[in-house]
């Protein structure tokens, strides 16, 4: 297998030294990483929308309302420094979420009950 | 997990359209592709900017300087969503935007054309929006998770750009002759370099293609170029004006246009920096970033000193 991608796409100029050389990790400059939850209406969940940088909460909440919600998405708006989520670990889904499989009595399908009261 | 089962999984998802998210394994150039072309992406929302920020001030009325404005800032917008999405690929945003103002990175090479008259905003929205729009909804298909995010939050911002655009030069197309006549000189000069906007040909292209393989992108740059052709030929009627491509003609056995071929000197000329606005654009973006330094410095001060008063407290 090639790993050098030279063909050019739209939108991906490849070379030598185009951006992509260096991988790093947070510099100490930047701004703390935001991940923003919005409220599309209310009685609904917040469902992650995507993330931001700002100095503070505050400026997070503000910045959110400018990058996440300018056509009316949004009734209500959460920020978390992204460092304080914590992911289950890609690697195990498979022992986290297996042992349900077995469990079809779980869902209601599962009971099979006369015509007469099926729609139960 | 050894390397062979790591890159197996890695395949065997991309094979069955499963996304890739920022936590999975991932060969190492799949990771570079995906920063490289997604940071160059997120710079041309932001560099992109600049050719229509130039006639915000001057647009010819309060609704249009609304509506400019609006399309802007969704612009940026789509910058922001684009750069967090790189990030979690692990380069941090800081050294994007250092290799942006280096000159290092690159971004789309349509924003270093001038915005001469206030028809080329109308043609920008229409033809360089339009394009950008063929590449995006492939895009809202890419394998990378959070790259395709992005992109379907962007679509469903791209199609106003469109539309205002077209709108815009409608209104100019049933106007005086100098206003039809300005709608035709703007729309002679965006035609071949928003042409250029997909890329060279594919059989330029003679190294295996890798980002197809991975389905990072899902169509070659001659389908999406024809098909952006085919939509402009059909619409271009309806504005009265005419594209500058003496070849331009309905194919029938083929079911599309035909069409002239690209000066592609122009486009690599541009691409090394020797484009009109090249030299213009970065030194606007280098600007703008020093002299907005005092406030990400004051912003940074403001939130250590709340932090340590609600700590004192
Ligand atoms: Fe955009
Ligand atoms: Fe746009």
């Amino acid at each position: 297998m090639n790993p050098f991608i030279r063909i050019f796409r739209y939108g991906d100029i490849p070379e030598d030294k185009s951006g992509a050389g260096i991988v790093s990790s947070q510099s100490k400059n930047d701004w703390p990483l935001w991940e923003v939850f919005i409220r599309s209406t209310q009685g609904l969940d917040h469902k992650h929308v995507g993330s931001l940088h700002a100095a503070d909460a505050q400026m997070a909440i503000e910045n959110a309302r400018d990058v996440y919600t300018r056509r009316m998405e949004g009734v209500s708006i959460w920020v978390v420094e992204s460092k304080y989520i914590h992911a289950s670990n890609p690697d195990e889904a498979g022992s986290l979420y297996d042992p349900s499989a077995d469990k079809v009595y779980r869902h209601p399908t599962f009971y099979q009950l006369p015509d007469a009261v099926n729609h139960m | 997990m050894p390397l062979p089962d790591l890159e197996k999984i890695f395949e065997h998802k991309i094979d069955q359209e499963v996304k890739i998210e920022p936590r999975d394994w991932m060969p190492d150039a799949y990771r570079k592709t995906n920063i490289r072309q997604i940071s160059q992406h997120a710079h041309s929302e932001i560099v992109g900017m600049l050719p229509e920020g130039n006639w915000i001030s001057r647009a010819p009325s309060l609704k249009r300087k609304a509506i400019l404005l609006a399309k802007v800032q969704d612009e940026g917008g789509h910058g922001l969503y684009l750069y967090s999405a790189a990030e979690t690929l692990g380069m941090s945003r800081e050294e994007m935007i250092n290799d942006l103002h280096s000159g290092k990175a690159k971004y789309s090479s349509i924003f270093n054309y001038p915005t001469l008259t206030w028809a080329d905003i109308g043609a920008i929205g229409w033809l360089v929006d339009g394009a950008a729009i063929m590449n995006q909804v492939m895009l809202t298909r890419t394998s990378y998770g959070p790259y395709a995010r992005a992109m379907v939050r962007i679509c469903k911002e791209e199609s106003f750009h469109q539309r205002q655009g077209f709108e815009a030069l409608l209104v100019l197309s049933r106007g005086s002759a100098e206003q039809k006549a300005m709608c035709q000189d703007a729309i002679n000069r965006w035609w071949w370099p928003s042409l250029m906007m997909f890329g060279p040909r594919d059989s330029e292209s003679s190294n295996s293609d890798q980002s197809m393989k991975w389905k990072i992108k899902r169509k070659s740059n001659d389908e999406l170029r024809q098909q952006f052709v085919d939509m402009i030929a059909e619409q271009i009627k309806v504005l009265g004006m005419r594209l500058p491509d003496e070849e331009l003609q309905w194919n029938e056995a083929r079911q599309h246009y035909d069409f002239g071929s690209i000066n592609w000197d122009e486009f690599w000329q541009v691409v090394k920096g020797n484009g009109p606005c090249n030299k213009q654009r970065l030194e606007a973006r280098r600007k703008a970033w020093d002299e907005g330094a005092w406030v990400r410095e004051a912003a940074t001060a403001h939130a250590a000193k709340r932090n340590s008063r609600t700590a004192a407290a």
